[in-house]
């Protein structure tokens, strides 16, 4: 059955739809089941399945992460949530030194089925601490899976996915996008593989790769690049950051030729760093211009609005960064409308 | 204990050969605990170590083949080499894993006996960690989940006084972690001893609280680590330590003690002597087994990073 759902009851319905398929599957971390929710995207878990499988932890995120593990070694299925991906900080011990090894270091004897959702927030001053995304540290490692979801199919088929896979797997939330709408097939077999990159929207000029939120930026860039340039823009949104099937980007920029990676994350040893590097191996004489990164700027997030807006990419960097790729006068962007936090994307896609 | 301290004597023997290229942390002095803790639980029962896990995997699995086999890295070990000496566990025996990370195996316990609680199927986890891991918030943070969720679990410290190097008056800024551990709702018990006998016991009496009242017990043993922290070899002679310490614990060495008792109890020395020599029969025999065994091949780097 299709339906017009949100991202956030995307999220909702995937874990509600896998809890009752099975058993073994629970949710638990700091506030899952409080009043709010995890902004809406748990409501009815404790109501329907029981505070045994979804409930609050005391502020220990390194033990609930090894307490997780612990589970899944007898044949559990733990979601484990943060409101932060910035708190994942606290687990890292316990993600990197023993979820990502475990089954390596038992020569394959145990699986370890965990998911970790955490969301990544933005605007209203979240500042340093409540505004990183992180997905190259946790895609650097490897036994991890790392994925994140841009559109409401994607939230609802690619957690229904992690939370059948086998392997410990990473899902990067960004707060802005808990307000898109989409049709979506609402049945439990809706899944979205891990792994796939997802073409947003078909071009033949260049391609920009995109990640989370800067996938909302790419397609309005696109879609003013169309009006104002008569170019078409290849929007493409890996979906997956590891491990991660690049066929799919190499086709593109080989027919396109051009390559921009909008990462919503920092440039330095980041993911955008890893596709330019493997785009380059892959289409090194397909490429007219060398490959060009967008993302946050070098610095921590500061909290005041006007220096907040500099350290964010966006939009209009991508179309400076096209105008200047395909030869293109600047075009005048006063009379264009772009996202603030005043006026979100909501969707469809 | 006899088998888990030749295992030890002839890790010391052979390698200076070179052909175990993995850190031990041998358990030579420890033996006792969990020789003493691991008779009392049943087979399914679940196990957590740390690095200083020779004895828990022998007390636990008791297949010296596959001991040997992982630690010389080859096919015939445990994890096809995979693991090594600081990683060794025997998931199929109960012995769910073990970490070189001091503490990180602390919290996983909780998640063995939060879905042996949810099953209610009886079974017991014990997690084995050292005094060094207490110094660790991980500790603090599990003990707390244990006892809000009253799980049905064994905090083991075998507390040999030392981090490492570091001592326990350079490390703690407190006087008894008994003491801070019975502020919170969990069952303390403790003992200096180097009998197994008592050990068991103790453990006996863990566990009856367990099932009666519900909730984690703390155990609290003494030891002492005869070796230096991580190789093969004695260290007094750097001095941040006295060997008449060592001296003073010799003399409750607990498989001496062990033997001593046998003999009093009316077991013959002669039948001593053949448990004793079928011991280091089979640890011979595993050895020359591990030696010849081939080592895995270069493709198995690959496998099994994921499902």
């Amino acid at each position: 059955m299709i339906k017009t759902i949100s991202y956030r009851e995307a999220l909702n319905l995937a874990m509600t739809q896998e809890m009752q398929r099975d058993s073994s599957v629970f949710a638990y971390g700091l506030d899952v089941s409080d009043h709010k929710r995890i902004f809406g995207s748990t409501i009815g878990l404790v109501e329907k399945f029981g505070s045994d499988r979804c409930f609050g932890t005391p502020l220990a995120e390194d033990a609930m992460t090894g307490f997780a593990l612990g589970t899944a070694i007898n044949g559990m299925r733990p979601i484990h949530i943060h409101i932060r991906v910035d708190f994942l900080m606290l687990a890292m011990n316990q993600i990197v030194n023993m979820i990502s090894n475990f089954r390596y270091m038992t020569g394959g004897q145990l699986k370890i089925p965990i998911v970790i959702r955490a969301i990544i927030g933005r605007g209203w001053g979240q500042s340093a601490q409540h505004s990183k995304s992180l997905h190259s540290f946790f895609a650097h490692i490897p036994g991890l899976k790392v994925i994140m979801p841009t559109t409401p199919l994607d939230a609802k088929g690619l957690l229904a996915s992690a939370i059948r896979d086998d392997n410990p797997v990473i899902c990067l939330e960004h707060r802005w996008l808990y307000d898109i709408v989409d049709s979506v097939n609402v049945s439990p077999e809706t899944l979205v593989p891990l792994g796939e990159p997802n073409i947003l929207k078909n071009g033949v000029d260049l391609t920009v790769v995109a990640t989370s939120w800067m996938n909302v930026e790419a397609l309005k860039a696109a879609e003013v690049i169309t009006k104002l340039h008569g170019k078409q823009i290849e929007v493409i949104d890996p979906r997956t950051i590891a491990p991660l099937n690049y066929e799919v980007i190499y086709d593109s920029v080989k027919k396109t030729k051009h390559c921009i990676v909008a990462d919503y994350d920092w440039v330095n040893c980041g993911f955008s760093a890893e596709i330019a590097a493997r785009v380059s191996e892959s289409c090194f004489n397909k490429l007219k211009s060398p490959v060009i990164r967008l993302g946050f700027s070098a610095t921590p997030c500061p909290t005041t609005r006007p220096l907040e807006n500099k350290f964010y990419p966006n939009a209009i960097n991508i179309i400076r960064e096209v105008e200047k790729k395909l030869n293109l006068k600047p075009a005048d962007l006063d009379k264009e409308e772009f996202y603030s936090y005043e006026n979100k994307f909501k969707g469809p896609f | 204990m006899y088998l888990i301290r030749m295992c030890e004597e002839k890790i010391r023997e052979h390698y200076p050969s070179d052909k175990l290229k993995t850190p031990v942390h041998l358990c030579i002095g420890l033996e006792a605990i969990a020789a003493g803790v691991i008779y009392l639980l049943k087979s399914d029962d679940q196990v957590f170590g740390t690095y200083r896990n020779h004895g828990i995997y022998l007390a636990k699995s008791g297949n010296t083949d596959r001991f040997f086999g992982e630690l010389f890295g080859k096919v015939t070990g445990e994890f096809q080499g995979k693991a090594g000496s600081m990683h060794l566990s025997a998931p199929g025996k109960g012995f769910m894993g073990s970490s070189a990370v001091v503490g990180t195996t602390i919290p996983l316990s909780l998640g063995s006996a939060f879905v042996n609680q949810q099953k209610n199927n009886g079974r017991l986890t014990a997690v084995f960690f050292g005094d060094g891991a207490t110094d660790e918030g991980v500790f603090w943070e599990s003990l707390n989940f244990a006892c809000l969720k009253k799980l049905p679990l064994m905090f083991i410290c075998e507390d040999n006084g030392l981090a490492i190097h570091s001592k326990t008056s350079e490390r703690q800024g407190y006087r008894s972690i008994t003491d801070i551990v019975n502020q919170f709702d969990c069952h303390v018990i403790q003992s200096e001893s180097t009998d197994p006998e008592v050990i068991a016991e103790l453990t006996a009496k863990g566990i009856s609280h367990i099932r009666e009242k519900g909730g984690p017990v703390f155990f609290h043993f003494k030891y002492y680590r005869y070796l230096e922290h991580v190789g093969i070899n004695e260290d007094f002679q750097f001095g941040y330590r006295s060997q008449n310490e060592f001296e003073h614990w010799y003399k409750v060495d607990p498989v001496n003690l062990q033997r001593a008792k046998l003999i009093k109890y009316g077991v013959k020395e002669s039948s001593v002597q053949e448990i004793e020599n079928a011991a280091i029969e089979q640890i011979e025999k595993s050895i020359a087994l591990a030696n010849q065994a081939p080592f895995p091949p270069e493709t198995d780097l690959y496998q099994d990073v994921y499902a």
